[in-house]
């Protein structure tokens, strides 16, 4: 076999740690083609987003000497995506992030996959969601608002569905007692507007989807559905900053709800492949870019790889089974 | 339906020789009458009704499909009767096929071969044929012509705006 | 007034340079990418978007909104010239354009074509510089009933307008409406007509079909009647150009007729190709001699490029002051606002004056150098149509291909696009009208969508649809324009049977 010019350093590079330990050999591993990073979701939603966040830094900082190629497969809600780095077995040169469509396609559509299919790599953050108003609602507080949705059907609107705004609404369905309306739209933006324009009541959506509308007094946030407060200094209205929105919990309603932004890979690769992913990742979350965007998304930071994370995955994919099965939402035998 | 009637004709057709436009028409409306029925059966399957909140998932397909059957009927009998304007003239003469087959076939094998070949192989050999079939040019010109339109296409969107195509063992060869 | 002076401070930002140079570039690029069909002007600005990192946010910015200013102005060039939408909204260009080049009349098509998005756009602009805060407002008022609305009112406009057998243009709509249909549905998450297909589960792309429908079934037909294109070679002259502008100003009350048209759909937000459909239909209805029309009128190239160029500029403005995209363009250079830093929505114009005003002054000044450029290739463009037809009919079939593929990455698309290249060869000569078909392909989603949002909101009730004077007027316009041929058909007796 002839090689081309861009394998010999590799070559070089792999014969100079042939003597050396394990884990030098393992950092020795590196992409001899581009890499292909599939985005299960359309272009511009929030996944895509953070793909190419994530090949921007790369391509900036040089931190592979491949390019990073992102390509999205939206179909049947992300299932083509998940099905084509399920079928890249073996293949170390395809990324795939994920949504929470990981857990919830499989699940509403009966499309045969899961995690398990593929190579948990590193969980880049956690997106939050919180639960928004319109400012000029006479809700000030979460207990107002359970009384109002207890006094009549409230409507709330979300991206997709069954995926996780309507999911978060079937939670607090439960938590609460009560029923609401279910209004899908198609990105986070489009379900901002409509609740300023007072078409809908409330919405789930993330702290990055309406923070602008917040800063401009036209929409109120009541709680945030995580275990503790969203962290970031300094104040974004005049006299609320993140940390001053409470949890549901604190409010009295004990709904949680995080959504991940993951990376897998093909199933199938080796060892120093995996660590050579990991490292990439971990590099990239060390870069000021990435930094500043989790503090403008206001994203919960937390990081894993390995077995924390596979146990992650586990625990979250047993919860939402429960929420979609309690919901209807499951497909005949998914 | 006439479509089937020519081969053996085929030798010696004229230019006034052809599917009918009758045959045609009745053909086209018969399949979209297809399609309606298929849109029906599936939206029945998935719930056609009007739900408490709105239509269902099958409401518009059904009612949709229901309206193409309709549509196609009514196209079917225009076609069948005696009167019809289209009665006696032909879709297009049996030469007049062939020339669109000679594009139609070899267009058909290039999108066949893009899964294995990859689209730049493909698309290189599709080039080079088209000038010999159709530009008498001589295949010292054509072929490097289509290796070089190609590369182009290769430069552009491999390269340049890092988008994937198909590609097949020799860009693996060659290290992509 | 206070905008002029932001406005000449934009203009000093825009004016930097390396700025300069970045929309030079961007407009080439833009073309480019408008040329090529599947590599979309979204597809394009998401390509590039990580490139843009290392810039500074404004000069970024102005360099990708010139990409899309250059794909607005770029995908009516193969839409004249080989009746390939490069883009959705260049569909309606084909109705009349192709037909000009066809008979010769490819240079005044494009240059008629150039100058409407040119003029759509600057009075989109001047919109967005004067009174963006109350259109912003005017946006907020349109909730799911209101868009249905707005879609229904394309539908009528185009209803009736097809010739021939109006049980034709019927069944190819719903064929239209059924492809649309195809894949999961957005409000309940089910599957439809998939049969357990994963090739269909993605959906029936609207270019993908375009593509074949248009671009394919043309070679098809092209070499039916020789081996040749139609399109003349035609010369074209500084002389064409001036003779084209010459004409032009005659059409001042169609081109703000379509800018309206085209900024409103853009705030509102539904988009350039609804707004293109729209405007054509419009023309074609306030036209003395209907039946003139898709028979190469430049009025047809007119209308949809003009509406085209406004709702494309003008959906920038929710994207900036409400963080809603009114294009699929529009929404990745939303996530590259997020990505600089910048939070879209009410207070970046509050916030971040030297960003919005250097990206108001750049729409000046992208524009003006992108007509330039365009107009500068013009007889480039036309000479495309003396390359002889046994190359270039191999790299249209070529760049069809990638096209096809480009758009979900899915090689049974470019299957897809050579089925629809039969079909529409076979509905073109049996005189199945296209335009009905592709219209629903394309708004039927939306339509669909919005329907079942606003009767979610009503908890089933119908009457939402008249519920306040905006949605009212806007459905009864549509009933209005729908049931006017009719009406007036009726009035008009059963006159000699047109040609089926």
């Amino acid at each position: 076999m002839m090689l081309s010019r861009r394998q010999l350093p590799m070559i070089g590079a792999g014969l100079a740690v042939a003597g050396g330990t394990q884990a030098q050999a393992q950092r020795a591993w590196e992409p001899q083609r581009p890499v292909q990073f599939i985005v299960p979701a359309g272009t511009g939603g929030g996944a895509d987003q953070m793909a190419r966040i994530i090949q921007g830094i790369i391509t900036k900082h040089s931190l592979m000497r491949q390019p990073m190629m992102v390509v999205n497969k939206a179909g049947g809600a992300g299932a083509e995506g998940f099905l084509e780095a399920r079928n890249a077995r073996g293949n170390p040169h395809v990324l795939i992030i994920s949504l929470s469509n990981l857990f919830t396609t499989p699940m509403s559509t009966g499309i045969p996959f899961s995690w398990r299919d593929l190579t948990p790599v590193k969980m880049m953050a956690l997106d939050e969601f919180v639960l928004w108003v319109n400012a000029s609602s006479p809700w000030q507080t979460l207990p107002q608002f359970v009384e109002a949705a207890r006094a009549g059907r409230i409507r709330i609107g979300g991206t997709g569905s069954k995926q996780e705004d309507q999911i978060i609404t079937v939670a607090m369905q439960r938590a609460m007692g009560t029923e609401f309306i279910y209004v899908p739209f198609r990105g986070g933006g489009e379900v901002a507007t409509q609740l300023v324009g007072g078409h809908i009541q409330a919405t789930v959506n993330n702290p990055i989807e309406a923070v602008t509308h917040w800063r401009a007094g036209t929409l109120r946030p009541l709680c945030v559905f995580d275990t503790r407060r969203l962290p970031g200094e300094g104040r974004i209205t005049d006299t609320m900053g993140w940390q001053d929105i409470p949890t549901c919990k604190e409010a009295g309603l004990d709904v949680e709800y995080l959504m991940l932004r993951g990376v897998f890979a093909a199933p199938g690769i080796t060892a120093p492949q995996i660590a050579f992913y990991t490292d990439l990742l971990n590099r990239v979350t060390q870069t000021p870019e990435w930094r500043e965007l989790m503090a403008n998304g206001a994203f919960n930071t937390t990081t894993m790889t390995g077995a924390p994370f596979v146990e992650w995955l586990t625990r979250e994919e047993a919860r939402h089974r429960s929420l979609m099965q309690e919901a209807g939402f499951l497909a005949a035998g998914g | 339906m006439s479509v089937t009637t020519g081969n053996d004709t085929l030798v010696e057709a004229g230019a006034e020789r052809g599917p009918s436009m009758k045959g045609m028409e009745i053909g086209t409306a018969v399949i979209l009458m297809a399609m309606g029925g298929i849109a029906i059966m599936d939206s029945l399957r998935i719930g056609a009704g009007w739900g408490s909140d709105g239509p269902q998932s099958g409401y518009f397909p059904f009612w949709l499909g229901l309206i193409l059957v309709g549509a196609s009927l009514v196209n079917l009998a225009m076609a069948l009767k005696p009167s019809a304007k289209s009665e006696g003239a032909l879709f297009a003469t049996w030469p007049q096929l062939r020339m669109v087959a000679s594009v139609l076939v070899p267009t058909a094998i290039y999108v066949a071969v893009i899964p294995f070949a990859g689209i730049y192989v493909s698309s290189a050999l599709l080039i080079a044929f088209f000038m010999i079939r159709f530009g008498e040019f001589r295949s010292v010109v054509s072929f490097p012509s289509g290796a070089l339109a190609a590369g182009v296409a290769f430069a552009i969107f491999e390269l340049w705006f890092l988008v994937a195509l198909p590609k097949g063992p020799l860009e693996t060869y060659l290290g992509y | 007034m206070e905008e002029i002076g932001l406005l000449m401070q934009g203009f000093a930002v825009a004016l930097q340079p390396e700025n300069i140079i970045l929309m030079v570039a961007g407009i080439v690029l833009g073309v480019l990418i408008g040329v090529l069909p599947g590599l979309g002007g979204a597809n394009g600005i998401a390509i590039l978007l990580p490139l843009t990192f290392a810039l500074p946010p404004v000069s970024a910015i102005i360099l990708l909104s010139c990409i899309y200013w250059g794909a607005l102005f770029g995908g009516a060039i193969t839409s004249i010239l080989f009746n390939i939408p490069g883009e959705p909204w260049s569909v309606a260009t084909t109705f009349d354009g192709y037909p000009m080049a066809q008979q010769g009349r490819a240079g005044e098509a494009l240059v008629a074509a150039f100058t409407s998005s040119f003029v759509g756009a600057f009075i989109a602009v001047l919109m967005i510089t004067f009174v963006a805060p109350l259109v912003a407002q005017f946006a907020l008022q349109f909730g799911p009933p209101e868009f249905f609305a707005v879609m229904f009112l394309s539908f009528a406009c185009f209803i009736g307008l097809s010739k021939g057998s109006p049980f034709k243009a019927l069944a190819a709509m719903m064929f239209g409406f059924l492809l649309a249909g195809v894949g999961l549905d957005g409000v309940t998450g089910q599957l439809r007509m998939t049969f357990g297909s994963m090739e269909l589960m993605r959906g029936i792309d609207f270019l993908v079909v375009v593509i074949g429908l248009f671009g394919l079934s043309e070679i098809f037909q092209s070499i039916e009647e020789g081996l040749r294109f139609k399109g003349q070679s035609a010369k074209i002259t500084m002389r064409t150009m001036l003779k084209t502008w010459a004409e032009l100003p005659r059409h001042w009350w169609l081109f703000i007729r379509s800018s309206v048209i085209g900024c409103w759909m853009g705030v509102t937000p539904a988009g350039a190709t609804p707004a293109s459909f729209m405007s054509y239909g419009v023309a074609r209805r306030m036209a003395a001699d209907k039946e003139s029309f898709g028979k190469g009128r430049v009025e047809g190239v007119i209308a949809p490029e003009t509406a085209a160029h406004a709702a494309g500029t003008s959906a920038l403005l929710p994207m900036l002051s409400l963080g809603v995209p009114g294009s699929p363009t529009a929404a990745v250079l939303l996530g590259g606002l997020i990505m600089w830093g910048l939070q879209p929505g009410p207070m970046l114009f509050v916030e971040q004056k030297d960003f919005v005003w250097g990206l108001i002054a750049s729409m000046y000044l992208g524009n003006i150098v992108g007509l330039i450029i365009v107009l500068a290739a013009v007889p480039w463009f036309a000479m495309i149509l003396r390359v002889p037809f046994s190359i270039i009919a191999a790299i249209i079939l070529m760049v069809c291909a990638i096209g096809a593929y480009t758009v979900n990455s899915a090689e049974f698309d470019v299957v897809l696009m050579l089925i629809f290249g039969v079909i529409g060869y076979v509905m073109k000569k049996l005189d199945y009208p296209l335009a009905p078909l592709v219209l629903a392909l394309v708004l039927g989603d939306r339509t669909e969508e919005s329907f079942r949002q606003a009767l979610l909101i009503s908890e089933g009730s119908l009457s939402v649809f008249f519920s306040n004077w905006l949605v009212g007027s806007i459905m009864v316009a549509g009933l209005t324009l729908m049931f006017y041929p009719a009406i007036s058909k009726l009035m008009a007796g059963f006159r000699s049977p047109k040609p089926a």
